[in-house]
């Protein structure tokens, strides 16, 4: 079997030797944190009458008054022919345009609660050490994408909120409808038993929306020392989307220019080498021209 | 390394072949999911008659493609009424329902549901909550409803917010005992705006009272039918003939 499903307790541990066991797990730590506080601002509100965000993830409303709202379920809102009130346009408008400035995939890594359950399928898959698959094209995500935005023009129903499951775990949690979370559970299996990271890497529409979104955004990953990478590969291991590492690490151009990174910089976390940083386009760009 | 290696060069060296039947499997595919969900949307896309969906509620397929289920109208409930639905709830999962004989809608005047409402899937331009139209009450039991047994229990009457119009007290003769009065609760489904506070009350363990949506409630006369006022009907009308 090849090197990276040997390595058993080894895994980044060069990094945790070299940084500190806390600072190999800066990022990830940063991201739990900020996954949870979005969701205590939403639930804060049904438990202390502190209503800084109301709704949840589909739209919501920040101290009452900015309208927040899931672009993808305010375009299936529009494709079945419905014209919504102009709040939910603009909340859409206000995150399209905030994702598009810090990287669309941002909001996988940071503010989605089922990236919490795909990444713990894949810690287990690590620690079972089960082999890594993936048959799945990555396009999936981009046709099921297209699946989901055409079928309101069909039907005239969002069907795609029937099913979807990223907005299933804030109703679970905030309006106690506990009884969506077996799609989490079947993402969970699926992500863990069939094909490794099968939802967020190949299928999810709302990821796939969203790396459309950040595709001009400035931030990105930058493999800015390149050249130190000793082909550990436990960047490949940590990373739900390990096909855009290589043109990083081996092309000319060191950034992550791929819009399916999710920034989630666990690559920056598990290098001893420090070959990873995030890095505004925009800055390195002029730096290049200096 | 090997793995990643092979998987790596298999995407990079797909020919075109490989590309055009791979796209055609995606393809069937998404088509068999689409086709999927859809059919779960559809069946679940069937409303418990007693749930009733908050004041403004679109009709109820309009409503479907409106809601984005995003709670904001629950939320801004000051009564914990409605309640998003889960799975297997009757009422398409993650939209607004309400279950009158646990909790009505005490028809806030400023209607907050309504304003929380980004979609427009509650109507906006419902101003008036005595304007709104939830659902209907309907009299359902003749049999077990304590006022049809001549006894003054008149509940679901007195807490009407529309009372005397929305539901009257509609006196007749007792026959059993002959010299009684009976007092039937009607409900003026012109008026009624569903809030389902009188099925809420109905001293009874099952109501006798009981809010249904419009088109349960409600029944229809086909378009090609052609009601005849005869009070308002002339000799003269009659000789001319009738517009049937
Ligand atoms: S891919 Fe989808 S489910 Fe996964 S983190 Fe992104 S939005 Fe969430
Ligand atoms: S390249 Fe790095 S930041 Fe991007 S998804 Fe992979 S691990 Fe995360
Ligand atoms: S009118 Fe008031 S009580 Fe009725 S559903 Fe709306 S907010 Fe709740
Ligand atoms: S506020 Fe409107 S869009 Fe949101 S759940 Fe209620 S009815 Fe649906
Ligand atoms: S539902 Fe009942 S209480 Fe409400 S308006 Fe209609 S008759 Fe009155």
């Amino acid at each position: 079997m090849s090197k990276l499903s040997m390595k058993k307790d080894g895994f980044a541990q060069a990094a945790i030797d070299e940084l500190g066991w806390w600072r190999a797990h800066k990022f990830l730590f940063l991201r739990r944190a900020s996954q949870l506080s979005v969701f205590i601002l939403f639930a804060i509100g049904p438990l202390f009458s502190l209503w800084l965000l109301k709704g949840n993830l589909s739209s919501s409303e920040l101290l009452g008054i900015v309208p927040l709202s899931d672009p993808l379920a305010t375009l299936q809102v529009i494709l079945t022919g419905h014209m919504p009130e102009f709040t939910l346009i603009l909340g859409a408008l206000i995150i399209a345009i905030f994702y598009a400035l810090v990287g669309g995939r941002v909001f996988c890594s940071w503010v989605c609660p089922v990236n919490m359950v795909t990444d713990s399928a894949s810690w287990l898959r690590r620690k079972l050490n089960l082999p890594r698959t993936s048959e799945m094209p990555r396009s999936l995500r981009y046709y099921l994408l297209a699946v989901v935005l055409l079928l309101p023009i069909l039907t005239g129903l969002t069907v795609w909120e029937w099913v979807n499951p990223v907005p299933v775990l804030y109703r679970a949690a905030l309006f106690s409808a506990g009884s969506g979370l077996w799609l989490l559970v079947a993402i969970f299996l699926l992500d863990l038993f069939i094909s490794e990271r099968a939802w967020c890497g190949h299928l999810c529409p709302t990821g796939a929306l969203f790396a459309l979104l950040g595709k001009l955004s400035p931030v990105k990953v930058s493999a800015v020392n390149a050249k130190a990478c000793d082909n550990c590969m436990d960047c490949f291991v940590v990373c739900p989307e390990r096909q855009v590492l290589k043109p990083a690490l081996k092309g000319k151009q060191a950034m992550i220019t791929n819009s399916d990174c999710t920034q989630c910089g666990r690559c920056i976390d598990v290098c001893a080498q420090r070959v990873f940083q995030y890095k505004n386009r925009i800055a390195l760009k002029a730096e290049n021209t200096q | 390394m090997s793995k990643v290696e092979s998987s790596k060069s298999t995407v990079t060296g797909v020919n075109r072949r490989q590309f055009l039947a791979q796209s055609a499997k995606a393809g069937c595919a998404m088509g068999l999911l689409g086709m999927g969900i859809t059919s779960v949307a559809k069946q679940s896309s069937q409303l418990d008659p007693l749930a009733i969906r908050p004041p403004g509620a679109l009709s109820e397929s309009d409503f479907l493609s409106a809601c984005v289920r995003c709670g904001l109208c629950v939320e801004a409930c000051p009564y914990d009424t409605l309640k998003l639905a889960r799975w297997f709830d009757g009422a398409a999962t993650g939209t607004p329902y309400f279950t009158a004989r646990t909790i009505p809608c005490e028809m806030c005047e400023d209607i907050p549901c309504v304003k929380a409402c980004p979609s427009g899937s509650l109507d906006h331009d419902l101003t008036d909550i005595d304007e709104s139209k939830m659902g209907i009450a309907v009299l359902i039991d003749e049999k077990n409803c304590l006022n049809f047994k001549g006894l003054r229990c008149d509940v679901c009457y007195r807490v009407c917010p529309l009372i005397d119009d929305a539901i009257t007290l509609e006196m007749q003769h007792n026959q059993r005992s002959d010299h009684h009065a009976m007092f039937l609760p009607k409900v003026n489904s012109d008026s009624c705006t569903g809030c389902g506070k009188c099925e809420h009350v109905c001293v009874l363990e099952q109501a006798a009272i009981k809010v249904l949506p419009a088109h349960i409630a409600l029944g229809k006369t086909a378009s090609h039918d052609t009601y005849i006022n005869t009070e308002e009907t002339t000799l003269e009308m009659l000789n001319r003939g009738l517009p049937l």
